[in-house]
């Protein structure tokens, strides 16, 4: 294992949209870049390369503009522990990076929520983002029956995505009330460019039924899912399928700041005006501090990589566009608020944490997240309760806990320098 | 589960503040007595020390008094074992104590000979049995010593096995109950409400000197980390003997090469002892040593996917022996705290004593040794 050392004026972290213009934006100052992401490539979930399907302008812009600046890119790096004060350690498949750093924008994006219900876990049933993930990376889909289904505009773009490519979207069911996306659509009309969005996904996924007010009841089938039982009101039917491709809405993955000890507030991590959280020379952008879709994230990346370049005054002005924008935002997740009748998907049998196989009957004695951790092992496998701790806040209220590095399961050699005394070269 | 809310109860024989490990235990030993027992804790059922440790069942011969407390209590665990439900994860996988030297190896026979002399069973392992046992271990190593009846277990659902079955023998819990101090009626609660008590054991671990004065317990922080599961890599508990000279050191840091392995594959990896940080967080530098002592030893280790650090601390006392007993200046109160990493262990032969010392009954090894009011100063050779 090779262990490389790098200083930097500013460290991304994240090279979604946020990230991305982040750099961009504190390169232009000449301020040393470098940006780490998981992916082997920039761009994120949302401008994830695909070998078949031309990226669009907006993506195209952004990606060269990161490509021809001077911000360093390393990809394929989980960033999971400080070890020290300005310095960040990420492992890749065969070499970790110590990075030491002045300032730090995190861009750590939002993951999909899941709900557990009967049948959740069998193979083809994945989340919405997760399908079209595993399409892009190569999984074929022509001809297969897809049922989409939870909550949120994601299901819009990835049945989108995936007829696309060939597939046959049985239905897409939406949890929410037609009148909260009545309410969100009458916002859109003040936004040009994603009513225009809105109108061109609506052609696209012409022919194809949007039910909302509908949600998966249970999935089924032998060795994968064959059958999804919808309901919607008080009719409740069975639609085959090859995959269901299941998500409700997104949640901002705030792990990274957590450790470093940023105030999370609601779920997000808490920014000021300039999108410093509450630890000095600590900036976070994009979903993690709050779901705001990709226009929200390019302008909060522009004004973090500003603001922690010092140039102040070019961050303001794009504060008019951000308020815009976090506006929409307000009401695209208040348009998407999860309803209650979901809480009463899991039956006894249903296993609430996949990783360590607890159902739901084994934490309805619990009482907290710390006893059902404690008792009963939820949460402590190799998601570190990513998945089933959202799921039991829905279902319970419980709150989780603090979090400790590794902030993703690394290898345990990837926690020491590879040499104790004299540091290798930085780069 | 029970939900009063204002302590209006007519009165428990016993009051024991703290449901980690120890308090259950004597719990369920009060309730088997007949005694009325009620356990108070602000927090989950094993939420203390207790949930953060490892769960090692070990006879220990650091001194006669430890080694007659750890063998008493190993052999009631084993009693227990087969009643124990599967969660509590009880596997009689014993401990090999790895000898890198000779010096170590000559620690192996005394060791040796002492557990033999006192119907221990233990087995020296050469350097290749020991591979044989352990495969994992590194080339170079000089032997090792095998005591077969140690066993680990699951703290947590150890620690809720005892209190239920304190339960249904009429016990009481309560649980979200912060203990502001001990009065003479029994323990007093942070609303100012007291729980009425002939007898208060406070077996609140590391906050059991906030509880009363004078006791000396010192929190003793650790740190653990766990892995993913690989079965078969790990069959026993595996210590260095170098963790003798140094766990037991009370003014520096030390780690030490301590792995347990988990029914389930998975491998917990220890350890490390430091005395007067009381942050909660992970020390980067003493994880960073830690791991580099766990790999000197296991290799391969260091290949594995590791998913969670954390630290608990330990409530040590002076010369590493618990207290069990009467309050020196208080007969109302009872201790039954200071076990260090010994908690698990000894808990229930912390029970025993504790009630033979209330009903006066004889018992099974003398406790003496273990009386609060002992002098309590540090042995040489602690």
């Amino acid at each position: 294992m090779i262990e490389q050392r790098y200083r930097t004026d500013i460290l991304v972290v994240g090279a979604g949209p946020a990230g991305v213009a982040a750099a961009f934006r504190a390169a232009e100052s000449g301020a040393r870049v470098l940006v780490v992401d998981d992916n082997p490539q920039c761009g994120g979930q949302i401008w994830r390369a695909d070998s078949k399907k031309a990226l669009d302008k907006d993506a195209t812009k952004w990606l060269d503009r990161i490509r021809d600046s001077s911000v360093k890119f390393l990809g394929g790096l989980k960033v999971f522990d400080r070890p020290e004060p300005g310095v960040m350690r990420a492992e890749g498949f065969d070499q970790v990076v110590a990075c030491r750093f002045e300032k730090l924008i995190l861009a750590t994006g939002a993951r999909e929520r899941f709900l557990p219900f009967p049948g959740w876990t069998l193979p083809n049933v994945t989340g919405s983002g997760g399908l079209q993930a595993l399409v892009k990376a190569g999984l074929p889909i022509e001809g297969k029956r897809i049922v989409v289904a939870g909550s949120g505009p994601l299901l819009l773009a990835v049945a989108g995505y995936l007829k696309e490519r060939g597939a046959k979207i049985q239905i897409i069911a939406e949890q929410t009330r037609r009148f909260d996306l009545v309410k969100l659509g009458l916002r859109l009309l003040k936004c040009p460019k994603k009513l225009q969005q809105a109108f061109d996904l609506k052609m696209k996924l012409q022919g194809i039924p949007y039910l909302t007010n509908c949600w998966p009841v249970s999935a089924s089938g032998r060795n994968a899912v064959e059958s999804v039982t919808l309901q919607q009101g008080p009719k409740e039917w069975a639609v085959s399928c090859d995959y269901l491709a299941c998500g409700f809405h997104l949640l901002p993955n705030t792990e990274l700041a957590e450790l470093l000890g940023c105030r999370i507030e609601k779920g997000s991590v808490w920014v000021d005006e300039f999108q410093e959280t509450s630890v000095q020379g600590l900036y976070c952008v994009g979903e993690s501090c709050g779901v705001g879709g990709l226009e929200l994230a390019l302008v909060e990346g522009e004004v973090a990589g500003w603001a922690a370049t010092n140039l102040k005054e070019k961050a303001r002005e794009r504060f008019s566009e951000r308020r815009k924008w976090r506006g929409f935002a307000a009401g695209l997740n208040r348009a998407f608020e999860l309803r209650r009748e979901l809480k009463k998907l899991p039956t006894p049998e249903t296993f609430i944490c996949r990783c360590e196989d607890v159902p739901f009957s084994r934490l309805q004695s619990e009482h907290s997240w710390r006893s059902a951790k404690l008792q009963t092992r939820c949460g402590m496998g190799p998601c570190q309760g990513r998945v089933c701790g959202p799921a039991t806040e829905f279902l319970f209220g419980w709150k989780t806990e603090s979090v400790r590095p590794p902030v993703f399961p690394v290898r345990l050699g990837s926690f020491v320098p590879s040499s104790a005394g004299d540091a290798p070269a930085e780069s | 589960m029970l939900g009063h809310s204002k302590m209006t109860t007519a009165g428990f024989d016993v009051a024991i503040v703290g449901a980690g490990v120890v308090g259950a235990a004597c719990a369920l030993e009060c309730a088997r007595a007949g005694l009325r027992v009620i356990v108070l804790d602000r927090d989950p059922i094993g939420g203390g020390t207790t949930g953060a440790g490892m769960g090692h069942l070990v006879v220990m011969d650091d001194s006669e008094a430890q080694f007659a407390l750890t063998r008493f209590s190993c052999s009631l665990w084993n009693e227990r074992g087969v009643e124990l439900p599967p969660e509590v994860e009880y596997q009689k996988c014993g401990t090999i104590w790895v000898a890198a030297d000779e010096v170590e190896m000559a620690e192996v026979h005394r060791k040796q000979d002492f557990y033999s002399s006192r119907g221990v069973a233990v087995e020296v392992l050469d350097y290749r049995q020991l591979a044989e046992a352990e495969p994992n271990l590194r080339e170079g190593l000089v032997g090792g010593l095998l005591v077969r009846d140690d066993s680990v277990l699951y703290p947590p659902c150890a620690t809720r096995f005892l209190i239920e079955k304190a339960q249904q023998q009429g016990a009481v819990l309560r649980l979200n109950s912060t203990v502001a101090s001990l009065g003479s009626h029994g323990p007093v609660l942070s609303d100012g409400s007291v729980v009425s008590a002939g007898i208060t054991v406070n077996a609140a671990g590391i906050s059991s000197p906030q509880l009363v004065a004078g006791i000396e317990v010192q929190p003793r922080k650790g740190h653990l980390l766990i892995t993913d599961r690989y079965p078969g890599f790990l069959n026993h508990q595996v210590v260095e003997l170098g963790y003798l000279k140094r766990a037991h050191s009370v003014t520096s840091d030390s780690v030490a090469f301590n792995v347990q392995p988990r029914k389930n594959g998975q491998i917990l990896i220890g350890s490390s002892r430091q005395y007067g940080n009381r942050e909660k967080g992970i020390d980067a530098l003493l994880l960073r040593q830690m791991i580099r002592q766990a790999t000197e030893y296991m290799p391969e280790l260091k290949n594995l996917s590791t998913i969670r650090a954390w630290t608990g601390f330990r409530p040590a006392t002076r010369d590493n022996l618990p207290f069990i007993g009467p309050h020196p200046n208080n007969e109302n109160i009872c201790l039954a705290t200071g076990h260090e990493g010994l908690g698990i262990t000894t808990s229930l032969a912390t029970a025993e004593l504790l009630v033979d010392q209330l009903l006066k009954r004889p018992s099974k090894i003398p406790y003496e040794p273990y009386l609060p009011g002992r002098s309590g100063e540090r042995r040489a050779d602690a």
